[in-house]
């Protein structure tokens, strides 16, 4: 305050710092276009949570054949049921016309029953009715049961899970060793001239739109497949040639990540293995690769990443219909093939098959998801620094 | 003391073996990679090109007046032949299209081919099995198909460009799929490329150290590894069903019959591949934005320009060229996304060009999903040539990607 009173005259400077709306706004708006990814992010998980949500609890009746064998009246807590039909069990829900019960305990061919339950009301039944047992999807029975077939009410992901993990793996086996292979040849090996020759080429398979991959895979790779191993061994539509292709569709991937690896390697640590008498091959196996080994490591968890989520390629290559299967010659639907073939089709909201594809992405999400924030965590925990 | 120096001397030779067999393993692993590549263009160019045996309702030759031949005759004479040979019913609905006296000769040489010789393609030969047993062929085709002509064959051709979608793969062309998908990118360019810079900036520049920022950050890096086919499914819960309304044109009045609109539209799916490639943008202009050098926004602020005023005349012109790169090779990698389109609902058989962002459309990609989905060998064809379409768009990006940067690069 003193200061202020000392400057004797002249125009006032007002030095104090002044409010500026312009500058404020324009710092909002640019807060909000990095919010959003947190809202696609919210979006994500919203959706297909709230999906999934209603896939697990969409009550869905199937008639259990097994009729009534005697009129029931809004007063009975005991019913008698033919022998017939699909066998009921205790705390099943079932619904009798329009009525909802559930099953208390069994004994032979009377059921104790609780009656007029979610909102309905006690009425009186005649005999042969048919009775309707609920089959909603449980956790259980959806990473159990090894059957899909919407159609009839069986949700067991095993065989989509299994076709995914096939395809990833042969995906792995493929990309793996090569990736790595090509990774040391450039860093370790190739001249500066070799290098910037071989690296823009492998750079263009990486920028191949995958549903070319898709067609390669069904019109070179699978009749490659099937001349080698015979006709009648590998099947058209097979998870081996997706596979092979989804590993060469990553490839780059793995390549690129792993050089950069090889590449932060300091000089001097070559410097002094070769000081030691190290060959180059020891050098590089011994030395810069365990020293890379981080970003390598990282490397490969985002090519399984990559390899659970790929889309094109299963969708062409591997087949449609679920099939639990661990021959790669064999056609299988894959997670992310199953979500592309149902919702090519005519898809109507809310019906179960809408619902069903939201909780199989989720689960598809959700592994992807924890993937990448391993390999993140591997980066940081491993990472030698050097210097 | 010369012990240990005899075993050095005795390993020697193993381990330069060694090194050279793994040598030769690496080259090999990266000679496959190449191989691999080759492969790959060579099957396209393969189903691209070839033999096909056509069979004719009428031959060409057969049209030919006074011995001019077909392709050189006036368009007048065209005229008189299509009116000779097509049906009354066709003529009449080509003249209340356009009036053939106003077509121009092209087109009517064009019509004559399609609805007087109504050639059909009755088997197809690979490029590289035409070259080699050319002869063999020609027997073949002789025995099988004593009424067709063997021809070359390129099933990329202008005419394959210029039209739309069609049943018969003789006629079916791209054109729909084409402006489809470049409708749909520049959605997602305008959409992806002012929120993703806007996002860099605010990293960058404004963004201090808070919880909140780095949440943001992490959030950014972790989208940009979620399948593409979650961003569909995303897209099909936000934009076709939640915003139907908006995204269906419904809400602005564009659409004449609000209960025939829906949510799959080229708004939609513009949006849906914007979310996906803006990650992928933003770590792009980031890293442009980072490469700035301090002092041009030190030597800003010095003469007393604000935070603004320093971003938006002294870091984004030198950070433009690397953003513009970033942002091309993001678009790039939209234009060749299928599994997300697929979800959204690009239609797949479309054949009216789509005539704003709220029309139904389908894409470049889309239509080669549905032709290699086909098990007959003349549409694996058809997605091949339409494959050499999509690739050559992509390198036509790629190229000017790299051009951009080359020209406006600037060392500091």
């Amino acid at each position: 305050m003193a200061v202020v009173t000392a400057v004797p005259s002249g125009p006032r400077l007002a030095l104090r710092r002044r409010p500026r709306v312009r500058e404020a706004f324009i710092q909002g708006f640019l807060f909000l276009c990095g919010a959003l990814s947190i809202l696609t992010t919210v979006g994500i998980v919203y959706e297909l949570g709230k999906e999934s949500l209603a896939f697990f609890t969409t009550q869905l009746w199937e008639n259990s054949n097994k009729p009534l064998a005697q009129d029931l009246t809004p007063d009975d807590t005991i019913m008698q049921v033919g022998s017939e039909g699909a066998a009921l069990h205790a705390e099943d829900l079932i619904q009798v016309h329009d009525e909802i019960m559930r099953v208390v305990s069994i004994e032979g061919s009377s059921i104790a029953i609780e009656r007029g339950l979610q909102g309905t009301v006690p009425q009186t039944h005649a005999a042969g009715i048919q009775i309707l047992r609920s089959n909603r999807v449980t956790l259980r029975e959806f990473f159990t049961h090894t059957k899909w077939s919407p159609q009839i009410g069986d949700f067991g992901i095993l065989p989509l899970v299994n076709a995914t993990l096939l395809t990833s793996l042969i995906a792995m086996l493929v990309a793996l060793p090569l990736g790595l292979g090509v990774a040391i040849y450039l860093s370790e090996y190739a001249s500066a001239r070799a290098r910037s020759i071989l690296k823009p080429i492998l750079e263009v398979l990486a920028g191949v739109p995958t549903v070319v991959y898709g067609y390669f895979a069904l019109t070179f790779m699978t009749p490659l497949l099937r001349t080698i191993l015979g006709r009648d061994v590998v099947e058209i539509y097979n998870t081996g040639s997706a596979g092979i292709v989804i590993g060469i569709l990553i490839l780059p991937l793995v390549t690129s990540m792993s050089e950069d690896a090889l590449n932060a390697v300091p000089r001097s640590l070559r410097e002094g293995a070769y000081a030691l008498g190290g060959t180059r091959l020891e050098t590089a196996i011994k030395v810069v690769v365990p020293a890379a080994f981080s970003g390598i490591a990282a490397a490969c968890i985002v090519a399984i990443s990559r390899a659970f989520g790929e889309t094109m390629v299963v969708a062409i290559a591997a087949g449609a219909g679920p099939a639990l299967t661990f021959n790669p010659f064999q056609g299988a639907e894959t997670m992310t093939g199953h979500i592309v073939r149902i919702s090519g089709g005519d898809l109507s909201y809310d019906s179960i098959d809408y619902n069903s594809i939201f909780a199989i992405g989720l689960l598809l999400f959700l592994i992807t998801l924890g993937l990448n924030i391993v390999s993140q965590r591997v980066v940081r925990r491993f990472r030698e620094v050097y210097e | 003391m010369n012990q240990p120096a005899a075993d050095f001397d005795q390993n020697l030779p193993r381990r330069r073996r060694s090194g050279r067999i793994w040598r030769l393993v690496f080259q090999v692993s990266t000679i496959v990679g190449i191989l691999v590549l080759t492969a790959l263009l060579y099957n396209i160019l393969n189903q691209s090109f070839g033999l096909a045996a056509v069979e004719y309702a009428i031959p060409p030759e057969s049209l030919a007046v006074e011995g001019v031949p077909l392709e050189e005759l006036s368009g007048e004479a065209l005229q008189v032949i299509l009116r000779a040979n097509a049906s009354a019913g066709l003529v009449r609905a080509l003249e209340s299209e356009k009036p053939l006296a106003e077509r121009s000769r092209d087109e009517l040489y064009e019509l004559v081919m399609d609805r007087v010789a109504e050639p059909q393609v009755v088997k197809t030969w690979s490029l590289v099995d035409s070259l080699l047993h050319r002869r063999d062929l020609e027997r073949e085709a002789a025995e099988k198909y004593p009424a067709a002509r063997l021809q070359s064959f390129s099933w990329i051709n202008r005419s394959f460009i210029q039209r739309p979608q069609a049943a018969d793969p003789l006629r079916a062309g791209v054109r729909t799929a084409l402006l489809g998908s470049l409708w749909t990118v520049g959605i997602t360019v305008l959409f992806a490329f002012p929120v993703g810079v806007g996002a860099a900036i605010y990293l960058e520049e404004y963004a201090g150290d808070s919880r909140l920022n780095r949440l943001i950050q992490t959030n950014i890096n972790n989208l940009a590894g979620v399948p593409s086919i979650i961003y569909g499914m995303l897209g099909l819960a936000i934009f076709v069903r939640a915003l139907e309304p908006l995204t269906s044109g419904a809400l602005l009045g564009y659409v004449e019959d609000p209960t025939q609109a829906n949510g799959r539209t080229i708004l939609s799916a513009g949006l849906t591949l914007g979310l996906l490639v803006l990650p992928l943008i933003i770590i792009n202009a980031q890293e442009a934005i980072r490469a700035v050098p301090n002092l041009l926004r030190q030597a800003s602020y010095g003469l007393g320009a604000t935070q603004w005023q320093t971003v938006w005349s002294h870091v984004l012109p030198n950070a433009i060229p690397g953003i513009l790169t970033g942002t091309i090779l993001a678009i790039s990698r939209a234009i060749g996304e299928t599994a997300p389109l697929v979800v959204v609902g690009a239609s797949t058989y479309i054949t009216f060009d789509p005539d704003g962002p709220f029309s139904k459309f389908t894409a470049l990609p889309i239509q080669i999903y549905q032709w290699t989905a086909r098990p007959q060998a003349e549409f694996r064809n058809l997605a091949a040539a339409a494959i050499l379409v999509l690739l050559a768009l992509l390198l036509a990006m790629n190229v000017s990607a790299i051009l951009l940067r080359n020209r406006y690069r600037r060392q500091y």
